[in-house]
């Protein structure tokens, strides 16, 4: 058994993963990173709109702060949120921001002066203030009140992918490329580490670390039509699952973007509405205001999917060959616009439509292309089923996103969650409560026990086949695990999927020596279905409707009994469904309580206690009226002291100089 | 994405160089695999179906499947591209698939260009070296936005390790940091938040296997699939070099 001694495991080297490298690499630990493909391949590459702070440079920012941004985010979640998480990431968003500008990242920055903008489909003038000049600009994005997304053209993810993995470089962190997590070390309430697959000789080696961190991304692959990348098949989150103690949130929150290209399910970033490109249907009508009178085509992603659904249900859409779609159009922005600020767009339709996006309509329709649910941690990134084991990013559910998660708010999550669990990585490793001594033998056991499911998976034919289950799956869930659901379809989802799962356990590919990619879909089959049942399983008890999460047989938000968070345990290696259970979310602690989101349904069940927080809370601002906000704030949710204290500072702005 | 099945009425005939180093078994040879066109076809849904449908163990390397990554570089009917967004209407019916030359071979169409690309950002030091720590909760430091767009316009490169394959003198030697390296330098040297001069820069690349091998063949510019304007950094780099290289080159 070849073994690989580690103080910090980070499995994933996308943004969040890089991120939390060098923080715990900078405390002087040893640090390991794991990647399927290059670090710099990782799916971050792709964000293309921008990264959410609240820096009110830009003159349609003026005024924005984190109270602003907790705000929309509290909105944007349908208040399934932890609002503890939103305040240290809020807080904390200006600081990577500016953290990045200093390591390199090209943001786009504020000109002084007028310049031409599209807004609600009209031309109009801005004028940027001569203060701001060169600071870091922002553009508009769905389900927010300033224009707060900071951004390199539609090159966001990339440029941060390439400066943050840069960076990890600089701090001597290594990255151990095209390996691939199969199974955490663990003894039930401590992780050590993971047995890891060599993706270019096959062979098994057994990584033993003091902290091991998840941040493998998203699972869009569970679904046929997605804006993912084919690595994202959410092998992190299985891993944990199948320990059988560690709980995944809210795997039934997806989210479905509203504007992907048909057929290829590419996406086209959400800055093309932000900078005034509009929606229309098979008429060239611009349907949107028709719906949401108040944020059009700029409501929160959730809201703009099931509003195009239910245009195309409403027979207003285009029939192509592969199916229905809509229409984006950004003509109107210009040819000088889309080829300095939306070149991947340009691309992207040039490339894969053969159009030309300055004079030519996008086909669009939704499609998956986000996960809130993942890994449950703590507020810093510590599991509290496995002590040892961390997770952010996409991977996991601090629960900054809730049902909806915004534009802009996830490369965002990835640095700051990078910032902050970096830290508590590093006192963790410092604290007595890590010491212990490896047993060996479990590191073994677990070692041979992947060995042995991987060579059971080998050999004679006539077994099932992996590509063809991983198919079925993915067009069942895209089918009905999607934006619109109801019970009996869901009903038949889990049905299906539990039968694919037992199927799967009948896999057969041939024995052959290095990477065996028959191999890896067999393995990654079988965990991907236990997730789309976690998903399924989670979507058909929550007989509600929140954000992205919609039943059509129970339309309303219902606080009084869905105010909390569905957690799903794997309990049986061999079993064939997950085991669902709740945490509630405490109203009376909330800063924000439940409401309105200023868009979408207003019909929502209350919960008993919103009256009385609400009072609470306006008593209180009341009270404190004309005081400092941030003394308000920390009336009402005091959470400073969970950052670490690097990250205590207030962020100063043109409108707030620090002295 | 959505299943597209409409068949263009052309047989397509895949031509792809196989070998698996870690097969003892194994030595390079073609193999041919036919399928139907389906309209709309690219390479990255050809291989897959190949993949899914003749040949369970042909290895090649797609992640984002959007031209963004930088993954699935190959010889696409011998030169340099990606094949993801290489529609298969714009070749064939026969298309001739290669790994990418210089970089390690992993098996068939897969190569190492990740360890090319480290290497390459280690040599050179492809990050900021700044003054100092950051003030993360001051006013970040202001850029003139004309500047953060040229920047930008050199960060694009996606390390896809196209220009290396197409460059005549990365073949002949190997430790040449190619049109991607010349091009990070030209994008540092040009961002003033990066404290390193010329004298620095010249330590790095002021040598054969620096700017000075490349041979201006220029077939870099040539392949290089996201537009970047390779000629013109390493006429401006090797221009700043020479200068150096009269008044002393390195400190
Ligand atoms: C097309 C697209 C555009 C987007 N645009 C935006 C945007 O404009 N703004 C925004 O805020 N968000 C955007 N997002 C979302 C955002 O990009 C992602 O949520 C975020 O980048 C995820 O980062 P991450 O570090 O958590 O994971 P990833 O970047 O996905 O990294 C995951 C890493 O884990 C590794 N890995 C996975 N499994 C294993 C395993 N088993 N073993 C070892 N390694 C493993 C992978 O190799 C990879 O390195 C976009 C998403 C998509 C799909």
């Amino acid at each position: 058994m070849k073994v690989v001694w580690t103080d910090v495991l980070v499995i994933g080297g996308g943004l969040a993963g890089l991120r939390t490298a060098v923080g715990a690499a900078r405390h002087g630990l040893e640090v390991v990173v794991l990647s399927l493909v290059p670090a710099k391949r990782s799916h971050s590459a792709a964000a293309m709109g921008g990264m959410q702070a609240s820096l009110a440079n830009a003159v349609k920012g003026e005024g924005d702060n984190e109270d602003a941004h907790f705000e929309d985010t509290v909105r944007g979640s349908d208040w399934g949120a932890d609002q503890r998480v939103v305040r240290m990431f809020v807080h904390t968003a200006p600081k990577a921001v500016r953290e990045l500008a200093a390591w390199g990242v090209p943001w786009n920055r504020v000109r002084s002066g007028a310049r031409d903008a599209v807004i609600n489909g009209e031309h109009v003038t801005l004028t940027e203030r001569a203060e701001a000049h060169g600071l870091i600009t922002a553009r508009d994005f769905g389900g927010t009140k300033k224009w707060r997304t900071a951004f390199v053209s539609d090159g966001t993810g990339h440029s941060m992918l390439y400066t943050v993995g840069d960076r990890a470089i600089a701090e001597g962190v290594a990255v151990h490329e095209r390996t691939e997590a199969l199974a955490l070390v663990h003894d039930g309430r401590r992780c050590y580490g993971a047995i890891v697959r060599d993706l270019r000789s096959g062979e098994l080696v057994a990584y033993v670390a003091t902290a091991t961190c998840i941040a493998t991304g998203g699972y869009g692959r569970l679904y046929q039509v997605t804006t993912n990348a084919v690595i994202n098949q959410g092998i992190g989150a299985a891993i944990a699952l199948e320990t059988g103690v560690v709980g995944l949130g809210n795997m039934e929150a997806v989210q479905f973007h509203p504007t992907c290209i048909v057929p290829a399910g590419i996406l086209v970033t959400e800055g093309c509405r932000g900078d005034g490109g509009l929606l229309r249907d098979a008429a060239g009508h611009r349907f949107m205001p028709d719906y949401e009178p108040e944020k059009k085509e700029l409501a929160s992603r959730d809201v703009v999917s099931r509003r195009m659904e239910e245009h195309i249900r409403n027979g207003k859409a285009v029939q192509a060959r592969h199916g229905a779609h809509l229409w984006l159009d950004i003509t109107l922005l210009g040819p000088d616009h889309i080829h300095r600020r939306l070149r991947e767009v340009y691309e992207i339709c040039r490339y894969f439509l053969g159009i030309d996006p300055t004079k030519d309509w996008i086909p669009v329709r939704p499609a998956q292309h986000y996960s809130m649910g993942g890994i449950r941690t703590d507020l810093h990134g510590h599991s509290p089923h496995l002590r040892g084991l961390f997770a952010c990013g996409e991977a996991a559910c601090w629960d900054l996103h809730g049902f909806n998660r915004l534009g802009g708010n996830s490369v965002a999550e990835t640095v700051v969650a990078g910032m902050i669990v970096g830290e508590a990585i590093a006192d963790w490793c410092a604290s007595a409560a890590a010491d212990a001594t490896v047993p060996v033998g479990l590191v073994r056991e677990h070692h041979d026990r992947v060995r042995g499911e991987l060579d059971a998976l080998q050999g004679a034919a006539g077994g099932e086949n992996p590509t063809a289950l991983m198919a079925q799956m993915q067009r069942l869930m895209t089918d009905q695990v999607c934006v619109f659901r109801t019970g009996p379809t869901l009903q038949m989802a889990v049905e299906e999927l539990t039968e694919l799962l037992r199927r799967s356990r009948r896999l057969r590919v041939p024995r052959l020596p290095g990477a065996n990619p028959a191999l890896a879909d067999a393995y990654r089959v079988q965990k991907m279905l236990r997730l789309a049942l976690c998903v399924t399983v989670g979507a058909l008890a929550r007989t509600e409707s929140r954000g992205a999460h919609f039943r059509e047989d129970h339309p309303r938000r219902n606080d009084r009994d869905w105010l909390k968070r569905t957690l799903a345990f794997w309990p049986r290696p061999d079993g064939d469904e997950p085991a669902l259970s709740y945490e509630t979310l405490d109203v009376m602690a909330m800063e924000l309580p439940p409401g309105w989101r200023g868009y979408g349904a207003r019909d929502h069940i209350d919960h008993p206690d919103t009256e009385s927080r609400r009072a609470q809370v306006d008593a209180l601002r009341a009270q404190l009226a004309g005081a400092d906000r941030h003394a308000i704030q920390s009336e009402l949710m005091p959470f400073l002291e969970e950052l670490p204290p690097a990250l205590r500072g207030r962020n100063e702005r043109l409108a707030e100089p620090i002295a | 994405m959505y299943e597209d099945t409409s068949l263009t009425g052309r047989r397509l005939r895949l031509r792809i160089l196989r070998h698996n180093p870690q097969d003892p078994g194994s030595s390079p040879r073609f193999e041919t695999f036919e399928l139907d066109e389906t309209d709309g076809m690219t390479l990255f849904i050809a291989l897959n179906e190949v993949r899914a449908t003749l040949d369970a163990s042909l290895q090649f390397d797609f992640v984002c499947r959007a031209g963004i990554c930088g993954s699935c570089g190959m010889l696409i009917d011998g030169r340099p591209g990606l094949a993801c967004r290489t529609l298969t209407r714009d070749i064939g019916p026969e298309i001739t698939l290669a790994p990418l030359p210089v970089f390690e071979l992993i098996g068939d169409l897969s190569v190492d260009t990740g360890k090319w690309m480290r290497a390459m950002a280690e040599r050179l030091e492809t990050w900021v070296h700044a003054a100092g720590e950051p003030a993360l909760d001051r006013l970040e430091a202001r850029m003139d936005p004309d500047l953060a767009e040229q920047i930008y316009e050199l960060d694009r490169c996606i390390e896809c390790g196209c220009c290396v394959a197409g460059c005549g003198t990365a073949r002949m030697r190997p430790d040449f940091v190619g049109a991607v390296g010349v091009n990070k330098l030209a994008r540092f040297r040009l961002d003033p938040r990066d404290t390193r001069d010329d004298a620095a820069y010249y330590d790095l690349v002021g040598t054969e296997e620096g700017v000075f091998g490349c041979m201006t063949l220029l077939g870099c510019e040539d392949v290089c699939p996201k537009g970047l304007s390779l000629a013109a950094q390493l006429a401006f780099v090797r221009r700043r070099m020479a200068l150096q290289g009269l008044r002393g080159g390195s400190r």
